[in-house]
């Protein structure tokens, strides 16, 4: 039955080449084909989860093999694929969610002359994130990694008609081929070391390799994951991947792509626990993005890019949670999880709203959209509630319980994670109040209505799943669930009971809450974004993304173009000079060699009685000597 | 005898002249069999000087081969003749293009 595993990648895979090749008599019906393709993935998967539910926990971890893939002399790699307690969690959010979202851009996309396209590429997208989490070796991991780059690629410059859809795309293309090269040479020290690439054997054999080589396969990783989890300090594709259509962003943020990074970390959990320094690095960058990213996302006023600051916040959790080792595994994949939910819910949310708004995306020109949009603010209500994490929605369970782990690390990591919860509340709650709650401040000639059927229903389906999904933890369900994957988690004492911290992170929350409602129902809301002059250093700062692209620009890109610039005058003044100056040399020679090649017979003719002349005057001169 | 040798020298040069400063092919070619003449002229009188016949005999030689370089250079001649309707020999130059 699991021998037939790879009908989860390949239903979607055919799907989308079908709507490709298939000319404009399948644009009637090629949304539905795409929509039925991933909806009968995720019913697959979910007859294998159940089966590996109904199974002996020591048979839950299923690896069947397609066919042999590379064989040179001691270089074998199979494409084969593994169906376990995590990559079918993954499978199931991939497809679930996934199906949801092509549901939800049947009516999003309805008005597109390229919906069957769009289709194509999101199919593409599931099959190679299926790729990606399924392979059981890091080559083929590999090609999933390069094929959700490539399907992000196609959708963020979807409209690549707009040259800053382009641009985005082409932003989000270069910098994912920077984490790729780390990947890449992790995947080249792995077989140097140990002559195998395939997942299980690797992460059996790291504790025998010495500590530099497991630390270095480690850092290599984490470059990987943070270009494709858009985390700092490649995170600065994140939020220009805004330009593409929401259901894109969705499917980035919460099903995808961006999920990528914190399960290649889980995967490699042998590696890891193999090397503190490079467990430390993890921490530190998901720490670092967690804040970075809630800063930028109190500071936007484009719902989307606040969204997405948001979203780059909670992967830093996600992603510190992965760099806690055993302890933080299972909640890191809990809240990955529980983040698919509701960061979809609100995703389509926005996308719900914006469609209602005339494609308009400044939350200053929204509000009291509450009336109009019932259904969509009651289910980006429910995303809200689960984000901030107020008790019981799915996001309080998983961030308590990565805080909770946090502390029993370090005491800074956790007060790091609990300022971010804190930071999360308030610009949620300034999202919410900017867009649903305060006066109405949209242009006379814009009707906001709700959206169809076709899009209102998946917002429903996921705002119940945002609402229950912390059921997972239910009695450490998820943790006892992938304990055979990530290993035990050594307990740590906290120094005061856990009750308590819950109790604070609530507070927290609450005080985040309250901030915003303060700062932004005390006045009312300008309709217009005011000048970089008249905020706060740093609400400036925020809307400048901390200056990413600035110290990008002033760190890699301008030194480059300098390079280059030298190198090309070296090459024309150096090389160049060198070969060209030569051939002009003897060019010269030539021009004047050929002056007494006149081409009249008489001056050959003098020639050779000039040269017989002296032939025979040196004779005489010979002989007379 | 100093008289043939000097005939021979003097119908030479005007050859020589000839080949460098004419034009008209023919006349080349003429200047050319002039010289070979003089050789003979001087082939001979030396022969007649140091009394033996190897002087004679390539003089002979020489009329042979100026025989049949007649044959070949007047064909030439003529066919650039026929092509370009002109024996001036400086319009013979298309390896200079």
């Amino acid at each position: 039955m699991f021998d037939l595993q790879w009908l989860l990648i390949a239903i979607p895979l055919a799907s989308g080449a079908l709507l490709l090749v298939w000319g404009k008599e399948a644009d009637r019906f090629g949304h539905l084909i795409g929509t039925v393709a991933s909806a009968a993935s995720f019913v697959w998967g979910a007859v294998l989860f159940a089966k590996l539910m109904g199974s002996d926990a020591e048979d839950r971890s299923h690896t069947s093999r397609l066919f042999t893939w590379i064989d040179t002399g001691t270089f074998h790699v199979d494409m084969s694929f593994t169906f376990d307690q995590l990559s079918g969690l993954f499978v199931l959010l991939i497809t679930g969610v996934g199906t949801l979202i092509h549901v939800y851009s049947i009516g999003y996309m309805e008005h597109d002359d390229r919906r069957r396209r769009f289709f194509a590429y999101l199919n593409i997208f599931v099959a190679a994130m299926l790729t990606l989490v399924l392979a059981a070796d890091y080559l083929v991991l590999f090609l999933g990694w390069e094929g959700v780059g490539l399907a992000s690629y196609l959708l963020i410059g979807f409209w690549q008609h707009k040259p800053s859809a382009a641009a985005a795309a082409k932003k989000a293309f270069v910098v994912n081929r920077v984490g790729d090269v780390g990947m890449a040479l992790a995947i080249m020290l792995m077989f140097a070391q140990f002559g195998t690439t395939a997942i299980g054997t690797v992460n059996a054999t790291v504790p025998g390799a010495t500590q530099g080589a497991a630390t270095a396969l480690g850092l290599l990783l984490l470059l990987g994951a943070c270009g494709k989890s858009a985390q700092v300090p490649l995170q600065s594709w994140l939020l220009d991947a805004m330009e593409g259509p929401t259901p894109v962003s969705a499917l980035i943020h919460a099903a995808t792509m961006v999920t990528a990074g914190v399960y290649l970390v889980v995967r490699s959990h042998g590696i890891f626990d193999a090397s503190e320094a490079a467990r430390n690095a993890v921490i530190v960058v998901g720490l670092v993005t967690l804040l970075v990213g809630a800063w930028i996302g109190c500071a936007k006023d484009d719902i989307k890019k606040a969204l997405a600051g948001s979203t780059m916040s909670q992967i830093g959790y996600m992603m510190l949670a992965a760099g806690l080792g055993p302890a933080g595994y299972a909640f890191a994949i809990f809240h990955l999880i529980t983040h698919g939910f509701f960061k979809a819910n609100m995703f389509l949310g926005a996308g719900s709203v914006m469609h209602g708004m005339e494609d308009d995306v400044n939350m200053r020109h929204y509000g009291g959209l509450r009336k109009l949009m019932p259904v969509t603010f009651a289910t980006f209500a429910i995303g809200y509630l689960a984000i901030i994490g107020v008790p019981p929605f799915a996001g309080f369970w998983s961030k308590d319980h990565i805080i909770e782990a946090a502390f029993g690390q370090n005491f800074w990591v956790g007060l790091g994670t609990l300022v971010g919860a804190g930071v999360t509340a308030f610009y949620m709650t300034r999202l919410m109040i900017m867009t649903f709650v305060s006066a109405k401040r949209w242009h006379p000639d814009v009707h906001p209505h709700e959206s169809p059927k076709v899009m209102t229903i998946p917002l429903i389906a996921l705002a119940a799943l945002s609402a229950v999904g912390g059921l997972l933890a239910l009695g450490d369900w998820i943790q006892e669930w992938l304990e055979p994957v990530t290993g035990a988690a050594e307990h740590h004492e906290l120094g005061i009971p856990v009750i308590l911290l819950t109790l604070i992170i609530v507070v927290i929350v609450a005080l985040g809450i309250i901030a915003a409602v303060v700062f932004y129902r005390r006045e009312p809301i300008a309709a217009e974004t005011p000048a970089d002059s008249s905020v706060s250093l740093f609400a400036r700062a925020g809307r400048h993304e901390l200056y990413g692209n600035e110290i990008n620009d002033a760190v890699v890109v301008r030194p480059t173009r300098h390079l280059t610039r030298f190198l090309v005058w070296l090459d024309g003044m150096g090389i160049d000079g060198f070969v060209t100056g030569l051939a002009d040399r003897l060019g010269d020679t030539s021009q004047f060699l050929r002056k007494p090649q006149t081409g009249f017979v008489r001056s050959y003719a003098l020639t050779m009685f000039g040269g017989v002349a002296i032939l025979v005057l040196a004779l005489l001169a010979v002989t007379l000597a | 005898m100093s008289e043939y040798i000097t005939l021979s020298l003097i119908l030479f040069t005007i050859g020589a002249v000839g080949v460098l400063v004419r034009r008209n092919a023919i006349v080349v070619f003429m200047c050319i069999e002039l010289m070979l003449n003089a050789t003979n002229l001087a082939f001979v009188s030396f022969s007649r000087q140091h009394g033996n016949l190897d002087g004679q005999v390539a003089a002979f030689f020489v009329m042979v081969v100026a025989a049949a370089e007649v044959v070949v250079g007047l064909s030439i001649i003529v066919s650039i003749y026929r092509t370009r309707r002109s024996t001036s020999v400086d319009d013979a130059s298309l390896l200079k293009s």
